[in-house]
């Protein structure tokens, strides 16, 4: 999704679901719930990977890490997953550029890996990315997902482990997260129907 | 014969409108008005210009060998619709017209459909291989009367053989008319050697293969007292040493043709084979020296170079593409674009270059003659104010290759009278 | 990108994306035991080659395979193009089977643009894989990436290419694709083996183009050099007078490559003619980044495959 022009007033028909601040409060509640699940620093418990799917998964899952750091002490490795040589919706679109694909220096073997995105919508993303994950090399112990918003709208039996927000949303509005990385500033913002660009 | 009234035409468009009657091939009388007997053909002509009938001494009728191409009777209807009454056959047919057998046959074919004057041109050498002279004489003593001689497509590169040649058709009152090409100068060659070539990776024929074979056979020509006509004219060099050439009295005449008139080598960026021909289109400053040099005479007429081109010796990859273009039913039109529109020539001009002047090289006696009484009744109807869109598949030949497809152009041929009878009239050949 | 059939007139940021690609595809196979990628399935991919290259073709083919394509090659010899059925009869014959894209090395110049003219009305995407003396894209874009390999951009350096220019697709290829991504282009060669003009070609924008016909002031200067293939068969036809005479001024021996600053690679489009236009010593030496030319040229096929064939049916 483009990012949009921050200068300009907020067109009708938009509107924002979370601030700058409940964006930063839902991805430490998030960490919280990470660290609680798979019962990170325990022994016994799996290395725990953290791989964002870009755009703008890649730093939910850096801020999530950190959040993850400060709260338990342990640094759990971060990485990257490009899912655009699998996607199944390339024919639709103009040619896309590819993302950025980095494992973690340890590689993603016998860990515990949470794919974070920023929305989960038909689901046909997390299948592209677990199949990118399959041939990305080495065999997870378990695979998990945290997503910032859940828009509902499944198309697959997919779910979220984690849910910042969970969002019910008709089919042709629009969810567009912004994130200070890649859009100057942090907000998660509903578009309705033609209002988005 | 039917008497013919052709009403309100201008002569090289000077002057007032008249009104001339034929009679048996003969121009009877011209005056303001002339009433019509009964039994008269009328041919209302007003607007139009009356030139004396175009002679195209470079024409490629493929008959015998291509038929699938052209014919006899399709090239003599396409000659008649681009008001042509006199063509000359380029010998490189098959067999070659090397003898007086094939020039016959073409010759007596030409009079059998009988929409223009068909005048076999002989091969200088047997097969056009360029080593041995062909029986001149006795094309020239048979029945087609053969005055111009040439190996066109292929050069006569031996300059011995050209000098034999040039001096033996002396004792004939014909001409030798060059393909100019020096072969080791273009082996391969598929284009222009210039810029757009080299950036297409075409190998190049670079304008001195032209020019150094002109002066070459213009200096043989003046040793030996003998006439050449040198065949499409396409570089600014060569119209340097045809002024050069003319300048000290050599006896050499010369054509372009109305492609490289108009078109140069910016268009083969497509590598539509439809722009390949021989010699090669060339830059847009030689298109405007070759324009500049018919104006003044430095080249003297305009011959189409008209070669019909199966499809699939076009719709093909550009090396593979045979070269040539149709021409007879866009000559005129071209010329008017190129030379009238500017004001390079004038009616009276036009006719010099598409009429008299290639009568006088082919020395026919009964063509490119004055518009007077008395005079046979050879002429090309035009309208000058028409516009056209060229359609390859519409035009009368058996073959299509016309680079000038869904172009408008001026100037349209609305009929064309043959010794009295209309050969052409409003986009229809008589048969 | 509907076809890929030259560089003359590939913009900047199109041949950019497309490198671009090929870095991403080079990093995201790097390492993997399982070198396939599920972004072409379904495409049929077909090379159709009237010249022998067996490095140009199978490049091409572990391309389209490792994208999942099916690809299919047809070979002038094994074919009815052998019986003398014409370029245009193939390609629609093929066009009609379902290609979803053509690769065509022809030795005619501008045959991949014919093709891509009959094909237009099926849709089929076309590649030049070398077509006559004209042009050799895939080849310039492999050539242009293991530049930016070795040094990091190609914007603002001055890379010579030495030798064949005339003959040589390669050459016209690079020029234009590095000009237009701001390099110096340096050509050298003897004037007999220059194409006509090509000091006044115009080229790239952001670039440069220069002509020298000598090699060693220029080395100093250079930061990559480009050694062309040097066909015996020119020397038959005259272009230079002997392989010896070629050799001592143009080819890039060991005490040549000694006056080549340190940085800079020397790149060969293979096949090598060793001690012709280049000695055993240097084609065999780190300097020289042949093999990872080779490398190159896989990860840029899939990437020109991907720009052609995984976005949207009219996408540019």
């Amino acid at each position: 999704m483009p990012p949009r022009d921050r200068g300009a007033p907020e067109p009708a028909g938009q509107r924002e679901l979370l601030t700058a601040g409940d964006v930063a409060r839902t991805i430490a509640r998030m960490a919280h719930q990470v660290i609680e699940k798979t019962s990170l620093g325990a022994s016994g418990a799996p290395p725990v990977v953290l791989l964002g799917i870009p755009t703008r998964g890649a730093p939910l899952a850096a801020r999530l890490a950190a959040r993850i750091a400060e709260f338990s002490g342990v640094t759990v490795p971060t990485g990257t997953l490009d899912i655009t040589l699998y996607r199944d919706d390339l024919r639709r679109r103009p040619t896309r550029p590819l993302g950025e694909t980095a494992l973690p220096q340890g590689g993603i073997d016998k860990a515990l890996v949470v794919l974070v995105d920023d929305v989960l919508f038909s689901g046909r993303t997390i299948r592209a990315a677990l199949d990118a994950l399959r041939d990305a090399g080495g065999r997870p112990r378990a695979v998990q997902l945290a997503v910032l918003v859940d828009r509902g709208h499944r198309e697959l039996p997919i779910r979220a482990d984690y849910v910042g927000k969970n969002v019910p949303t008709a089919r042709a509005e629009e969810v567009h997260v912004l994130l200070t990385e890649t859009d100057d500033r942090d907000g998660v913002l509903l578009y309705r129907e033609g209002e988005s660009g | 014969m039917t008497t013919l009234l052709i009403r309100g035409a201008t002569p090289y468009g000077e002057g007032g409108p008249v009104d001339v009657l034929v009679r048996d091939g003969v121009i009877r009388e011209i005056a303001d008005r002339v009433d019509a007997d009964a039994g008269t053909e009328v041919l209302d002509a007003g607007g139009l210009v009356a030139l004396p009938g175009f002679v195209d001494l470079h024409t490629h009728l493929r008959e015998p060998g291509r038929e699938d191409t052209e014919t006899i009777e399709t090239g003599s209807r396409a000659a008649a619709l681009g008001g042509y009454t006199a063509v000359f056959a380029m010998a490189n047919t098959d067999p070659v017209a090397d003898n007086a057998v094939v020039v016959e046959h073409v010759w007596r074919r030409g009079r059998e459909v009988g929409l223009v004057d068909v005048h076999p041109v002989g091969a200088v050498t047997v097969g056009l291989k360029g080593e041995r002279l062909a029986e001149l004489g006795t094309m020239a003593r048979s029945a087609a009367g053969v005055r111009i001689f040439s190996d066109d497509g292929l050069c006569v590169a031996d300059p011995l053989i050209m000098r034999r040649a040039l001096e033996y058709t002396k004792a004939l009152d014909a001409v030798i008319a060059q393909h100019a090409e020096e072969p080791r100068l273009t082996v391969g060659a598929q284009a222009h050697e210039g810029e757009q070539a080299a950036r297409l990776g075409l190998a190049g024929w670079p304008a001195v293969a032209e020019e150094s074979i002109v002066a070459r056979d213009c200096l043989l020509a003046r040793h030996v007292g003998a006439r050449l006509h040198v065949c499409h004219v396409s570089t600014e060099g060569t119209a340097e040493v045809l002024r050069w050439a003319k300048g000290r009295g050599t006896r050499v005449s010369a054509e372009v043709t109305p492609h490289h008139l108009l078109l140069d080598d910016s268009r083969l960026s497509t590598y539509d084979p439809v722009n390949k021909v021989n010699p090669p289109l060339r830059t847009a400053t030689d298109a405007a020296a070759l324009r500049a040099a018919l104006a003044d005479g430095t080249v003297d007429c305009v011959a189409t170079d008209h070669a019909p081109h199966a499809s699939q010796d076009k719709d093909c990859e550009w090396s593979a593409a045979r070269p040539g273009m149709l021409g007879l039913q866009t000559a005129l039109p071209i010329v008017v674009q190129t030379m009238v529109n500017p004001g390079l020539l004038d009616w009276r001009g036009v006719a010099r270059v598409m009429s008299e002047r290639p009568a006088e090289i082919a020395g026919l006696p009964d063509q490119g003659r004055p518009i007077a009484v008395g005079e046979p009744a050879t002429l090309t109807l035009v309208d000058p104010a028409g516009r056209w869109t060229v359609r390859g598949a519409d035009l009368a030949s058996v073959a299509a290759n016309t680079p000038y497809e869904g172009m408008e152009l001026p100037g349209a041929v609305v009929a064309t009278v043959l010794r009295g009878a209309l050969t052409a009239r409003d986009g229809k050949a008589a048969k | 990108m509907k076809h890929l059939l030259g560089t003359d007139g590939l913009d900047r940021d199109t041949a950019l994306a497309v490198l671009d690609t090929s870095d991403g595809l080079k990093r995201t196979l790097l390492g993997r035991e399982v070198r396939k990628l599920p972004t072409l399935r379904g495409r049929t991919v077909i090379t159709m080659f009237y010249e022998n290259s067996t490095r140009t073709r199978v490049s091409f083919e572990i391309a389209g395979k490792w994208m999942s394509a099916d690809v299919v090659n047809v070979s002038a010899g094994g074919s009815s193009v052998g019986k003398g059925e014409s370029l245009r009869d193939t390609a629609l014959t093929l066009a009609a089977a379902g290609a979803d894209c053509v690769i065509v090395r022809h030795p005619a110049s501008g045959a991949a643009h014919r093709l891509a003219g009959w094909l237009a009305e099926a849709g089929t995407s076309v590649v030049n894989a070398g077509d006559g003396t004209h042009e050799h894209p895939t080849q310039a874009l492999l050539d242009a990436a293991t530049l930016r390999d070795r040094l990091g951009d190609v914007e603002g350096r001055r890379i010579g290419v030495v030798g064949d220019v005339l003959h040589s697709r390669v050459a016209r290829s690079n020029v234009h694709l590095l000009t237009t991504l701001g390099a110096e282009v340096v050509l050298v060669a003897p004037p007999t083996l220059l194409p006509t003009g090509v000091a006044d070609w115009s080229v790239g924008d952001a670039g440069s183009l220069v002509v020298s016909h000598e090699l060693d002031p220029e080395l100093p200067t250079l930061d990559a050099v480009m050694v062309l293939r040097v066909q015996a068969e020119r020397m038959h036809g005259g272009f230079f007078p002997s392989a010896r005479e070629y050799a001592i001024a143009y080819g890039l021996s060991e005490n040549r490559l000694r006056l080549l600053p340190e940085h800079a690679p020397v790149l060969h489009p293979g096949p090598m003619l060793r001690g012709m236009e280049i000695s055993a010593a240097v084609a065999d030496s780190p300097r020289a980044a042949i093999t990872q030319q080779v490398t190159n040229g896989v990860h840029v096929r899939m990437a020109v495959l991907y720009h052609l064939l995984a976005g949207e049916e009219d996408g540019s």
